[in-house]
């Protein structure tokens, strides 16, 4: 059984309300982090922890919160990017919907850190009812003084407001939620200047994912260095996964990132396998936008070591035969699947999706889907495939923000590990309608040369 | 240095400039001249906030600067990064840049129509010339096209979405120049396009401008609309006291008829300032009203690129400017050219005898067959 921080006291009855959260232990951070500590002093603990950005790309949090630019007079703000729209990933409203306190408390803990007064909960509009779960807890909060005119004491002031998004992927990158959050089109601004500099109405912000806020309250409960004890490297603390595809046991868990990624799929305490012993044919280990691997390197890397659920393990062996942590959306494909129809699905969720702003992501997103859907449908012609890697090949880096990226990566991903597959359809277009190429060698032990 | 602002040194393509600090690539580029300058299809220096939209400015930066001499990871969009001290770029010399600029190329062009003989933009329009300079030869598009349902935006600016690249110009141009903008970007992604919340006409008394700045023929001039090519006309800078504008026009005339009225461009395809160092923005009185030759000062003959195929044929007889002669023959040793078919031997309309240039009007059949009674 591995540590739980976040997760540890969610399924206590009545955790969602202010009087059993206090009860367990809540919002000791705050009494600690208020009263005891400056506001440097949190950021230098968070950059202790090593603790990571868990909204997908990972980038060391406490140093996000150093770059903040202080200017004299100038409001800085904190938001809360919970706009949680990556196929796959689910944790956040997990934490939202059953831990709210535990959001809030560290939301009021980082504004402190980093002096702001108005901090911005920007959520998608489809959580329409965990908005009340989250207005209800401030509600909350501030009847019992945690939130507010002077909280504690100490002096500092800070509200927080809930805003609810239209529903757009988009938004979820970080500088198009700026702009949503202002009242404007969702489109991602060209960076620089960053947020730090020039955020929301061009003061200086914070944006962080709802898991690394909560992840702050664990950082101050048993300080930062304690903190980085727990897992590996510079994977420190613990990460929510959502897992879902075909597993047994769907749903989020709270993972110290030392396991390995069999054990996670394997393991009753995880995942508990795949249903009607079916084999493993493929996984996305970090979110749709992560590139997809096939059975034999999930499990194991390039090298022949084995693969474990952290940043630079499931990172190992670069693009080409690794993937990404990302936003922790685990999704398991068994050998009934069809990595092209799958494939299909994620193109046409980009292009959907894809805010039109750039032209190689606005034209190329749409290009891929009706490729993928003619290969799909047994339309497709053998230089298609080729083709897809060179559209993908031109929209990825060329874009304004990482959606161009997120979109490119599976495609190229796919084609990559799966390009007999997308063969087979295009050689046999009417077999492929009637079934799926199944496992094939999807998870035959790789070849490592002897070194 | 107070007063002395700061120059720093930037290599673009092995040529070295100084430029104040704070410019973009892209202006630095454009200082150097000629093919060093990438294109811009949304970038427009007169409007703040242009830019990083299209990807066609995309370059390399092989050093980022003195102090940090590492190169940036990827390409970069030039009109929205600013130099920095000794920094290298590498623009046509870097094969990166040409394939991915030609990959933009084909992307801009994958949803456009390339209805070019029938468009009013065709021979100023940008995406053609850059198409022609940095594109490849086909595409590889096999689906159908998308369209737009029409929409009417009052009796001035005709809406062709189809053609529309989304470079957001006339989005800014209407937020800086208006007070209220009345138009904007609807939806997302392949079916974003630029419409009115909900049928609203505009008519704003500069609105106008959103015809110059679209670098396609998106927005055209209702009031010019298959009146006539651009080619066939001649271009006339001329200027009349205008109390809201500046009144610095260039009139596109065919004979005495004026048919169009448009700002003044510069070699970029950008408004010109004026005199007074403001860019010279017309109105829409300027631009839609004032249609006959009486209503101006005429000061003369607008210089246009000679590469331009506005610049074809003009003058001739007229101004001053003599007709272009066959060199073919001469290069040849007298051979004459082999021709699979003469277009004269089918054509009704296009007669060697009839010089398109020195008609008054537009050029249509009853001209030609005329000339043949």
């Amino acid at each position: 059984m591995s540590k739980k921080l976040l997760l540890e006291k969610a399924h206590v009855e009545g955790i969602r309300y202010f009087d059993v959260y206090r009860r367990e232990g809540g919002y000791r951070s705050v009494e600690k982090a208020l009263k005891e500590m400056s506001p440097e002093a949190i950021v230098e603990e968070v950059k202790k922890s090593g603790l990571r950005g868990r909204g997908g790309a990972g980038f060391p949090a406490g140093m996000k919160w150093s770059f903040i630019a202080k200017p004299e007079g100038v409001p800085r703000h904190l938001v809360c990017n919970a706009d949680e729209s990556e196929p796959g990933t689910f944790k956040d409203r997990y934490l939202m919907e059953f831990i709210p306190h535990l959001l809030i408390e560290g939301l009021i803990v980082s504004s402190f850190a980093l002096g702001s007064n108005d901090t911005y909960i920007y959520i998608r509009g489809e959580y329409a009812w965990i908005v009340d779960i989250l207005e209800q807890a401030i509600t909350e909060a501030k009847n019992n003084g945690f939130l507010g005119k002077n909280i504690l004491g100490s002096g500092f002031d800070c509200n927080i407001h809930v805003q609810r998004g239209a529903g757009a992927y988009i938004c979820g990158e970080e500088t198009a939620l700026i702009e949503s959050l202002e009242g404007k089109r969702g489109n991602p601004r060209i960076k620089p200047p960053f947020p730090a500099v020039k955020g929301v109405w061009d003061r200086p912000t914070v944006v962080n994912n709802v898991e690394t806020l909560a992840a702050v309250v664990p950082i101050i409960n048993m300080g930062g260095d304690e903190y980085a004890k727990i897992g590996v490297g510079r994977s420190t603390g613990t990460k929510l996964i959502s897992a879902c595809g075909n597993i047994n046991k769907p749903g989020v868990y709270e993972i110290d990132m030392t396991i390995s990624v069999e054990e996670f799929i394997y393991s009753d305490e995880y995942c508990g396998g795949i249903p009607n012993g079916k084999k493993l044919k493929a996984c996305i280990p970090g979110g749709s936008s992560v590139p997809i691997l096939p059975a034999n390197l999930l499990l194991k890397t390039a090298k022949g070591e084995t693969r474990y659920m952290n940043y630079e393990s499931l990172a190992d062996g670069g693009f080409a035969s690794g993937s990404m942590m990302g936003s922790g959306g685990f999704i398991v494909l068994d050998e009934d699947q069809c990595v092209v129809r799958h494939t299909l699905s994620l193109a046409r969720f980009y292009r959907h999706e894809s805010c039109g702003q750039c032209s190689p992501c606005r034209e190329g997103t749409g290009w891929m889907e009706k490729i993928l859907k003619n290969i799909e449908y047994g339309n497709g012609k053998m230089s298609d495939i080729d083709l897809l890697w060179d559209i993908q090949r031109k929209i990825e880096g060329n874009t304004i923000c990482p959606l161009g990226d997120a979109a490119a990566w599976p495609v190229a991903a796919a084609i990559r590990h799966f390009r007999d597959e997308f063969e087979w359809h295009v050689l046999n277009p009417e077999e492929s309608q009637k079934r799926n190429y199944g496992l094939a060698h999807y998870a035959d032990p790789i070849h490592v040369p002897v070194a | 240095m107070s007063d002395q602002q700061q120059l720093f040194k930037v290599t673009i393509d092995n040529i070295t400039i100084e430029v104040p600090a704070g410019t973009t690539i892209l202006n630095a580029a454009r200082k150097i001249g000629g093919d060093v300058a990438p294109p811009a299809m949304c970038y427009y220096s007169k409007l703040e906030g242009t830019g990083g939209k299209c990807r066609t400015c995309l370059v390399e930066v092989s050093k980022g600067s003195e102090k940090d001499p590492r190169p940036m990871p990827k390409l970069v969009a030039s009109c929205r990064t600013t130099v920095m001290d000794g920094m290298e770029v590498k623009n046509i010399t870097s094969e990166k840049v040409l394939d991915a600029r030609a990959g933009v190329v084909e992307f801009l062009l994958l949803n456009h129509p390339l209805d070019c003989p029938i468009c009013d933009q065709a021979g100023e329009c940008h995406l053609q010339d850059l198409s022609y300079e940095h594109g490849k030869e086909g595409t590889r598009y096999e689906f159908q096209r998308r369209t737009f349902k029409k929409h009417d935006i009052g009796p001035y600016i005709q809406l062709h979405m189809t053609r529309c690249i989304l470079c957001y110009r006339c989005v800014f141009t209407a937020d800086q120049l208006t007070k209220k903008r009345e138009h904007g970007v609807l939806d997302r992604g392949d079916h974003a396009e630029i419409a009115t919340f909900i049928e609203k006409s505009l008519e704003n008394d500069f609105i106008g401008n959103v015809i110059d700045v679209c670098p396609v023929g998106a927005l055209t001039d209702k009031t010019f609309r298959f009146k006539n090519r651009v080619w066939f006309l001649k271009p006339m800078d001329a200027h009349r006291d205008c109390p809201t504008c500046s009144g610095r026009v260039t009139l596109w005339n065919r004979g005495d008829e004026v048919f169009r009225v448009t700002a003044r461009k510069d070699e970029w395809g950008e408004v010109e300032d004026t005199p007074d160092g403001k860019p010279g923005w017309i109105c829409n009185t300027c631009r839609f009203e004032k249609k006959k030759t009486s209503d101006w000062v005429i000061e003369g003959p607008r210089l246009i690129n000679r590469h331009s195929v506005i610049s074809q044929g003009h003058y001739a007889g007229k101004v001053g400017t003599h007709m272009p002669t066959e060199t073919f023959e001469a290069v040849n040793d007298g051979r004459k050219p082999k021709l699979l078919m003469d277009i004269h031997s089918v054509s009704e309309v296009n007669k060697p005898e009839v010089q398109l240039s020195l008609i008054d009007g537009p050029a249509h059949s009853k001209v030609f067959n005329q000339n043949n009674d």
